[in-house]
């Protein structure tokens, strides 16, 4: 493990020794008066601090991720190379093709969003992912965002040339191990997990979207980090014939394109998990390590009965999703163990989707959350039920006393009309500033005959 | 004429610079508050010993430590800046820690002891009503007799609308710094929209003359009128800071302290009865208003008259008497909002309007359109309860032509259609209008100034009294510029807005930035083009009248006529011994307003649009899609295109979010909950619709009034387009009703609001659970 830290900003080579670790990089662009990356909010949810982290993924294949600052800690940078708006053009009068596009079509005004959307920007063009959701985390106050999409869709028809830019995806490698002060950043999980035993006092740290505010916040979460977030192993993606498994490292937007049309259900609620920055870095370990009530994946993965692995030095153990979940943010996962999979079993006869109810429905936090998973013989006897919610009780839960009454019976109006009424009378959801009880409450229900509706027609209310 | 923003290559490059990122001085300290947990308390004991002996601390102000006036109010002197012995909002700052960095400022703030008795707190316009808490008496704006025309109306209705406030959530948020000389001048710069009201404030604090303190202003990374009083008291509080420890300060918020801190637009309760008839036109209203003014009174009472001159929108009613009030709850102080106070009143009488229609089974176009005010002979349609004609009222034309290109009749019917083919999802349709009045209803304020230097080698630098907030007002300012001087863009340079420049200026804002401010560029401009002209016609060899400027070159209208370039004049100016500095100055002509009747001419003109939305609103969930929208907006002869069509296509979206998914919630105890992006959502890219399409009005006929080269403010009356959005909301709920209902929607419009507004149309609000929803908050 290398501690002469160094990382690489905008191609120069920048030394790392006693940079607090947990500071965010936006905090250490604006110290080192890089003002171009602005901060609007570090919560990680305006973008207005996007920076293009090179990252390579388990293929080898090298990629920029628009990633927001404020939520990488400089302990994760070693190794790694930056980019910022600074480094696009040397001066006003030779811009970039992104910077060029938004001045074309007038997609700045008061412009402290700008160098946000135009690194997003950067990386969709050189990834070849131009669209609305390029910059779905980008909050822009003052242009209503028409011109910026007229911008993004200008990129879209242009033929990416050769580029400086482009030449150095050519050869970034994936970053070693790295130690910056008290943040480990090991390349394997077996020294993952002996650093947790010489550390007992350390937490774990995936993509850092959830800590990441935290430290953001100048909170001090915990005295010793070990990243996730360069080991191989949990960024492995295995689709089997029966079953699909997923590092628990692997990346959101990695999920997203990977495992398009698998399982609907997934497919579904991804796109809705906050934004393009937050999915470039957030994981399914992050996920169910935080278990948030209101974590948009673990109803889908409590759904299709996902198990989780995990690893300690005593050895491996699978535990099935539906006993993972135990009180508020309480899990059946030991403090040193790591979760290093998910596992998702492929069931070709399941009915599955997801629904996110929120208040905006670009990057939210949803107000209730659900996913369903159902599978009917010829005789439209149900064989299989979850129904899985998030958003309605202390921890996500299956309906299982809808399940139960499901299950053997056939479904029909009749049916669908008790199951609605026992899952008005589910959960004990509660009022606070996104919605109201009642208001969660007639989702549960809702939720599932909007599911009925689109998927099993002939049993709509 | 289509101009990029004049800053467009600084923003994409981040090379355009924001007040806390200039090149900061030596020494630069750093300010955190203490922040109260009360709502409402007296202030027993503060003791600041720990916190002063902190790492890194340098001061710890207190109320004590102010040498002048304990005040930053704008209108009212009832906002201390510090408070000495009351809370009057949960998080309102009683001590401000001075220290080396932000870090340990925020530290030590943690380490100031203070002991507080919780006072009882009034939270809400109901409570304020209860009681009897206002800010001030009464405002009224009435005209003919609105009880006994009540009375005789053949029909009435009355109703309560509860309309949410709006967090200004511009990205950069406060940000000021401030450096004292050796000489004692105290230079301030600040990210405000209001350079001379922010200089005097500073002044009054430190008990200085207005002279000894100079406010400059950059750049800002947003306004929306949350700079226009807000930045004063940020400002104020870096100033004092740099007073007392004799070091440069800065502060900038943090999104948290900004949104916990700052005021917002003002949240609105009005209850009313209108009278109307079976055409649906309006006889006569009674509407009282309630405004929540927050803790002080800031900018609520100019705020509230402008929501009661704009109820009326487009529509002409004879008797109205409408009454207007200011609640003083123990919340921050809520402050101008792009429209201030305009979309609150306009919400107003588009509610009543929709549900004269609903209640009479017509139409909403229809009823609309047939109340519209209309220049039809002897004005009495054209007349506003205040008095004021509304001149070149262009509405009728520019309504039927968007009906017209928005297709809206043939719409109309497939919306219809596929209500009766689908059951759980609905879709809704809606046109509304917006006239808006341009110019500050206080008189006094539509004045405006400008300084301009040419120098020998020709280059010009333009000084004006209007703020940069992304408005794109820079841009237009530099295009009358040239304009009148015959000069390119690149021979300019736009400074700072800066009060040792023009001094005594307005705040950017009611729209009338390009107004007030162009009109003093031309007259300073054309000063100096008249200085210039002798000149050049005696190098010319021509006669005065004669002489031209264009494209950086002086000529004569003559065929074959020799060109001197732009510099030349300007140096041979300079050596016949002839000032290259100019002031202009503009006040608007003829208006007149007395704020004790509501009676007057306020506005110079209105800006007249009309929008028309479409919506499909799922029946499971409340969730609505916007489908397309469609906007026309009368501009004038724009002064910039580009910049204009992105303050319509701004303003609407900003509407929108207001609207329908920005709702700001407080707790029992006041504190406000939703003070971060993760709970307060504006729009995204995801929430514009995809068919999108914004038309510029083109009018027919010459205006009556002479505004700079016959454009048109733009800032604000888009924003209210959006009330579209809501009338097609509540259009798609009203399909979802077995029998026709009266559809009362909350706003903001949020999901959740929409699934009630469904619930209780259906009828089946009493049976299912949402009726729960408040008893159990």
């Amino acid at each position: 493990m290398t501690t002469d830290c160094q990382f690489q900003l905008n191609r120069e080579s920048v030394a790392l020794r006693d940079t607090d670790p947990t500071e965010s990089l936006l905090r250490w662009l604006k110290r080192r008066r890089l003002a171009g990356t602005k901060e609007g909010c570090a919560d990680g949810d305006c973008g207005a601090c996007t920076v293009a982290l090179l990252e390579t993924d388990a293929a080898g294949k090298a990629h920029y991720r628009a990633v927001n600052s404020c939520l990488l800690p400089m302990g994760a940078l070693p190794g790694r190379c930056v980019f910022t708006v600074e480094a696009l053009a040397a001066d006003e009068t030779c811009l970039h093709p992104v910077q060029q596009a938004l001045v074309d079509c007038a997609g700045s005004q008061c412009g402290y969003c700008t160098p946000g959307f135009v690194m997003s920007l950067f990386a969709g063009y050189y990834g070849g992912e131009l669209d609305d959701t390029t910059t779905e985390g980008n909050l822009c106050r003052c242009t209503g965002y028409r011109p910026i999409r007229a911008a993004t869709q200008q990129l879209a028809a242009l033929a990416p040339t050769a580029d400086r830019f482009s030449a150095e995806l050519e050869h970034a490698a994936q970053p070693g191990s790295a130690a910056l002060g008290s943040y480990f950043s090991p390349a394997t999980v077996d020294e993952a997990l002996a650093l947790r035993a010489q550390h007992a006092d350390a937490a774990w740290i995936g993509g850092g979207t959830d800590l990441g505010v935290e430290l953001s916040h100048g909170k001090r979460v915990a005295p010793v980090f070990i990243a996730l977030d360069r080991i191989a192993e949990l960024r492995q993606l295995h689709i089997g014939d029966d079953a699909v498994q997923i590092g628990a490292g692997v990346a959101l937007s990695v999920l997203e394109s990977r495992l398009a049309g698998l399982f609907p259900a997934l497919d579904q609620m991804l796109p809705w998990f906050a934004a393009r920055q937050v999915r470039n870095r957030a994981t399914l370990g992050g996920n169910l390590g935080t278990a948030s009530p209101i974590g948009d994946l673990l109803p889908v993965l409590l759904a299709l009965d996902a198990t989780v692995q995990v690893r300690s030095p005593q050895g491996a153990r699978d535990l099935a999703i539906a006993d993972f979940f135990l009180d508020y943010r309480k899990t059946a996962r030991q403090p040193e163990e790591l979760i290093c999979a998910v596992t998702l079993p492929r069931r070709a006869h399941v009915l599955s989707a997801a629904y996110k109810v929120a208040k905006r429905q670009t990057d939210d936090i949803s107000i209730v959350a659900a996913a369903f998973a159902l599978e009917l013989d010829a005789q439209r006897t149900v064989r299989h039920a979850r129904l899985a919610y998030g958003g309605v009780a202390a921890i996500p839960r299956r309906a299982r006393r809808v399940e139960d009454l499901l299950l053997g019976k056939v479904f029909d109006q009749a049916l669908l009309g008790q199951a609605l009424a026992l899952l008005r009378e589910e959960f004990q959801p509660l009022s606070d500033h996104r919605a109201g009880a009642g208001y969660r409450r007639a989702l549960c229900a809702s939720l599932f005959a909007k599911f009925a509706a689109e998927h099993l027609p002939g049993a709509a209310p | 004429m289509s101009r990029k923003h004049e800053s467009a290559a600084g923003h994409v490059s981040g090379r355009a610079v924001y007040t806390d990122e200039q090149n900061p001085p030596l020494g630069l300290l750093s300010l955190w508050p203490v922040q109260a947990p009360h709502a409402h308390a007296r202030i027993l004991a503060l003791d600041t010993a720990a916190a002063a002996a902190s790492p890194g601390v340098v001061r710890v102000l207190t109320a004590a430590d102010i040498p002048g006036e304990n005040d930053t109010g704008p209108i009212l002197h009832d906002e201390p800046l510090i408070p000495a012995d009351t809370v009057q909002f949960h998080g309102q700052a009683v001590a401000w820690v001075v220290a080396e960095d932000e870090a340990a400022a925020r530290a030590a703030a943690a380490l100031v002891k203070v002991d507080y008795e919780a006072l009882p707190a009034c939270l809400d316009i109901e409570q304020a009503i209860a009681a009897q808490a206002f800010h001030l008496p009464p405002a009224r704006v009435q005209r003919g007799d609105a009880e006994q025309a009540l009375a005789a109306a053949p029909l009435r209705l009355h109703g309560e609308v509860k309309i949410g406030g709006q967090d200004h959530f511009y990205l950069e948020t406060q940000a000021s710094w401030v450096q004292i000389d050796a000489e004692g001048l105290v230079q301030v710069t600040a990210s405000t929209q209001h350079p001379s009201e922010t200089q005097h404030i500073v002044a009054r604090v430190l008990g200085l003359p207005a002279n000894r303190v100079v406010c400059r202003c950059l750049r800002m990374g947003g306004g929306f009128g949350g700079k226009e009083t807000q930045a004063n008291s940020f400002a104020a509080v870096a100033a004092l800071a740099a007073w007392r420890t004799g070091r440069p300060v800065r502060i900038k918020l943090s999104r948290q302290l900004d949104m916990q801190l700052t005021g917002k637009r003002h949240p609105f309760l009005a209850r009313f009865e209108v009278g109307y008839d079976s055409d649906g036109l309006l006889h006569a209203l009674r509407l009282a208003l309630y405004a929540d003014g927050g803790w002080s009174a800031d900018l609520s009472p100019p705020v509230l008259m402008r929501a009661m001159v704009h109820v009326d929108n487009a529509y002409y009613c004879p008797h109205v008497a409408i009454t207007g009030l200011i609640a003083k709850t123990h919340l921050a102080s809520n402050t101008a909002f792009r429209g201030f106070g305009g979309p609150q009143g306009m919400l107003v009488g588009e509610e009543i309007l929709a549900r004269v229609a609903g209640a009479l089974q017509l139409p909403a176009d229809l009823v609309r359109e047939r109340n519209f005010y209309r220049d039809d002979g002897d004005g009495a349609r054209n007349q506003t309860p205040y008095g004021q004609p509304v001149v070149d009222n262009h509405l009728p034309q520019l309504w039927q032509q968007l009906k017209h290109d928005s297709d809206y009749a043939a719409r109309r019917l497939a919306v219809a259609a596929f209500n009766a083919q689908h059951s759980t999802r609905k879709r809704g349709l809606a046109i509304t209008p917006v006239k808006f009045g341009i110019s500050f209803n206080k008189t006094e304020y539509n004045q405006a100034g400008a300084l301009v230097h040419i120098y020998t080698d020709g280059s010009i630098q333009l000084n004006h009294g209007g703020t940069e907030m992304g408005q794109g007002l820079h841009t237009k300012m530099l295009a009358v510029a040239a304009r009148v001087l015959g000069v390119s863009d690149a021979r300019i340079r736009i400074m700072a807005t800066s009060t040792d420049k023009v001094p005594n200026t307005s705040a950017t804002a009611a729209s009338s930035g390009s107004d007030l401010n162009g009109q003093a560029v031309k007259a300073a401009c054309e000063t100096l083009r008249a200085r210039l002209t002798p000149v050049a016609a005696a190098m010319l060899g021509g006669e005065p009248e004669a002489v031209r400027f264009a494209d950086d070159a002086v000529f004569l209208d003559t065929p074959g006529s020799p060109r001197l370039e732009f510099a030349e004049v300007a140096h041979a100016a300079y050596n016949a011994r002839i000032s290259l500095s100019a002031t202009g100055y503009y006040r608007t002509p003829g208006l007149s307003w007395d704020p004790k009747q509501g009676r007057g001419h306020p506005f110079y003109y209105y800006a007249f649009g009309a929008a028309v939305a479409e919506v499909e609103v799922c029946g499971f969930t409340g969730v609505h899609t916007l489908r397309r929208v469609d906007l026309l907006h009368d501009v004038g002869d724009s002064l910039a295109e580009g910049i204009d069509r992105g303050q319509i296509e701004g303003g609407f979206v900003q509407g929108l979010g207001w609207l329908t998914c920005e709702e700001l919630r407080w707790n029992a105890a006041g504190r406000l909950l939703t003070d971060a992006p993760s709970t307060y959502k504006i729009p995204t890219l995801g929430e514009v619709p995809q068919d999108f399409r914004v038309g510029l009005f083109r009018r027919r006929r010459e205006p009556s009034t002479s505004v700079i080269f016959g454009s048109k403010g733009v800032g604000e009356p888009p924003l209210m387009l959006a009330l579209s959005v809501r009338e097609a909301l509540r259009d798609a709920v009203a399909a979802f009703a077995a029998v026709p209902a009266a559809v009362t929607l909350a706003s903001p419009a949020t999901p959740e609001a929409v699934f009630l507004a469904i619930e209780s149309v259906r009828g089946t609000a009493a049976a299912g659970a949402p009726a729960a929803a408040t008893a159990e908050a």
